[in-house]
């Protein structure tokens, strides 16, 4: 069985971790903590150094510089067993089913979960039969995370496990790490999309061109930069008066209006004969702070 | 309808083009045939007749003059008196005490027999026994083939692929260490083709029926360590090779040389000696002539000792260094 983590301590820890290729500097000395039960998402454009600094934290990828510490002690032999791992892209043995995938892979560790366990927690009984080349992309994902969990390790490496799919395969998808969570597993969790790390995440952080740009829990990374509420209006900006006294700013939709006084805001615009018909409020989420603090659009 | 087939042509002129390896072994494939059978064969008119000297061959063919023969120089008498007596060689020529040996039975033979009767003081001996026909000589450089392509890509080929497409990466990320995974694969590719070509060969043996001399148990032996001798080279290309079309080049570079010059399908009896030189060099060289000395000549392990230690040795080597060599991934 697998050693308990002691109630202090990380389960995770990467201290000023850097990657060079040649001249580039994909990650530039990143540091972070992952308490043990948590789980941690690394969130990101395409390129920000996600995939690499997820690969060394795993030990696949060496690092130029820096460490990288499980349970409190550089990685040894114990760590391959004791953790479960799925990349962003992974292929199989061909002709191979999802059963035979999975009995293949329980084989190779020294104490896997049942099979019927991991075949209910990632929902796979329909498939087990089925040649594993001709899953749809949700229920390959529920078949690589079946095998990142079979040998019911504490700590999931989990590296974009919902890139590319549709809206319905990435919820089920959304189910099967919420079941992970509640076993009490550590995760750590690379994600593009803002909507997965606030719904997963216990603790975010922000990475953008090899550095970690603002860390914290979801809502304390909001509340400590936000305290706006936004107002969006489906018509077009023509439709505002030219007196109107509140910035704005146009989206796809209409326009939207930023305020942290949503009372003023809504008699403002009342005053100046705006119809209300539609409007939406909402508080600014993730992906305004992405846009805040790099100044671009998280790019999917 | 032209203008499209004219863009989808063009379109697959240029991928065939740039594609370098695939051009480059188009280019090279029938280059080397080309050259590799022109080294065995030579430039000349290709003789009728293939004679074995045991002496001096210049003065036997000065006393001889065999037309639209080849005179081959040997040393082992007896071994080559077997080979007239299966017709593989048309006469053997004794120039110390200016005797030959033919086999009436085989045409050929016995038109060497008629030319040698018109010269002075040569004495016929007549070395009887039925001939092998071409099928028996071929059976084994078939199989020997097969267990070659089988093992060099099979394996060879199939890892490259995997560590491509990130299967090893995977693997890599379990407690599975590559000597596990390079084991797997050694065992499993040597199980597979030792099952095929065991059923192969008893399957023709019902139609064709093989003469087997020797034991079957040292015929399984020599094959065993030829596939072990195959699968190792393959390991070591796939060692660390990430892309398909360089590892296809690289087997195939080792391929072809076999398919040629290690005696798949023809002896290379009389070919110039650097040529045979090099053909020791080559695993299947060794499978083949230990495997016919097995079947043909009744060879025990103790008589095709030099193939058994060849392909052991070999496979040694290469695994020791395609373990060394070995990497999960290339970056």
């Amino acid at each position: 069985m697998v050693a308990q983590t002691p109630a202090t301590g990380p389960v995770l820890e990467a201290r000023e971790l850097r990657k060079n290729y040649g001249e580039l500097e994909a990650v530039r000395g990143i540091s972070f903590a992952v308490p043990a039960g948590c789980c941690f998402g690394l969130l990101g454009p395409n390129g920000a150094g996600k995939t690499t600094t997820i690969e060394m934290l795993e030990g696949v990828l060496p690092a130029s510089s820096g460490e990288v510490c499980y349970r409190g002690q550089p990685r040894d032999g114990r760590f391959l067993q004791e953790v479960g791992i799925a990349f962003q892209a992974t292929a199989l043995q061909d002709f191979l089913t999802v059963r035979d995938q999975l009995r293949l892979f329980r084989s190779l560790y020294a104490d896997p979960l049942p099979e019927d366990e991991l075949v209910a927690l990632c929902a796979l009984e329909p498939l087990l039969n089925r040649d594993s080349r001709k899953l749809s992309g949700g229920q390959r994902q529920r078949l690589l995370l079946a095998l990142a969990l079979v040998n019911d390790p504490q700590l999931v490496f989990l590296d974009e496990p919902t890139t590319g799919l549709d809206p319905q395969a990435r919820r089920n998808v959304w189910a099967v790490l919420e079941a992970i969570k509640a076993r009490g597993k550590t995760i750590l969790l690379s994600t593009h999309y803002m909507e997965e790390a606030y719904r997963l995440c216990d603790e975010i952080a922000i990475i953008d061109h090899g550095r970690i740009i603002a860390q914290g829990s979801p809502d304390a990374l909001l509340a400590s930069h936000f305290d706006e509420t936004v107002i969006a209006l489906p018509v077009p900006a023509s439709a505002l008066p030219d007196d109107l006294p509140l910035d704005f700013i146009e989206t796809a939709t209409g326009v939207e209006i930023i305020t942290p006084d949503v009372d003023s805001a809504l008699k403002a615009l009342a005053f100046a004969g705006t119809p209300l018909n539609g409007v939406v409020l909402r508080h600014r989420t993730l992906e305004d702070l992405f846009l805040e603090l790099t100044g671009e659009e998280l790019r999917a | 309808m032209m203008g499209r087939v004219y863009a989808l042509l063009h379109a697959r002129n240029l991928e065939f083009l740039r594609d370098r390896s695939t051009l480059g072994w188009n280019v090279l494939l029938p280059l080397l045939l080309v050259a590799g059978l022109a080294a065995v064969f030579g430039n000349g008119v290709r003789p009728l007749f293939k004679v074995a000297v045991v002496g001096d061959v210049p003065t036997v063919q000065a006393q001889t003059l065999l037309e639209f023969t080849d005179y081959v120089a040997v040393d082992d008498a007896e071994r080559l008196r077997r080979q007239v007596a299966r017709h593989q060689i048309d006469a053997l020529l004794l120039a110390d005490s200016r005797e030959y040996f033919y086999n009436p039975a085989s045409p050929k033979g016995a038109v060497i027999h008629r030319m040698l009767q018109a010269v002075p003081s040569w004495q016929g001996r007549i070395e009887e026994g039925a001939g092998l026909r071409y099928i028996d000589w071929l059976l084994p450089g078939i199989l020997g083939m097969n267990i070659m392509f089988s093992c060099l890509f099979g394996v060879g080929y199939v890892i490259v692929r995997y560590r491509k497409n990130g299967y090893l990466k995977r693997l890599s990320a379990t407690p599975v260490r590559p000597l596990d995974f390079v084991l797997a694969q050694v065992l499993s590719r040597l199980l597979l083709i030792l099952l095929i070509t065991v059923a192969v060969f008893i399957g023709t043996d019902f139609v064709f029926e093989f003469p087997v001399r020797g034991s079957y148990a040292d015929l399984l032996l020599l094959t065993v360590l030829g596939c072990a001798a195959m699968v190792s080279i393959g390991l070591l290309v796939a060692a660390r090779v990430a892309s398909e079309e360089v590892a296809g080049g690289l087997l195939n570079f080792l391929a072809w040389p076999m398919m040629l010059l290690s005696g798949v399908w023809f002896s290379l009896e009389g070919a110039p000696q650097w040529i045979q030189h090099l053909a020791l060099a080559l695993p299947l060289t060794h499978l083949l002539s230990g495997a016919r000395a097995i079947m043909f000549d009744g060879a025990g392990l103790a008589d095709v000792a030099l193939e058994l230690g060849a392909l052991a040795g070999l496979t040694v080597l290469c695994i020791g260094l395609a373990a060394w060599l070995f990497r999960w991934r290339t970056d």
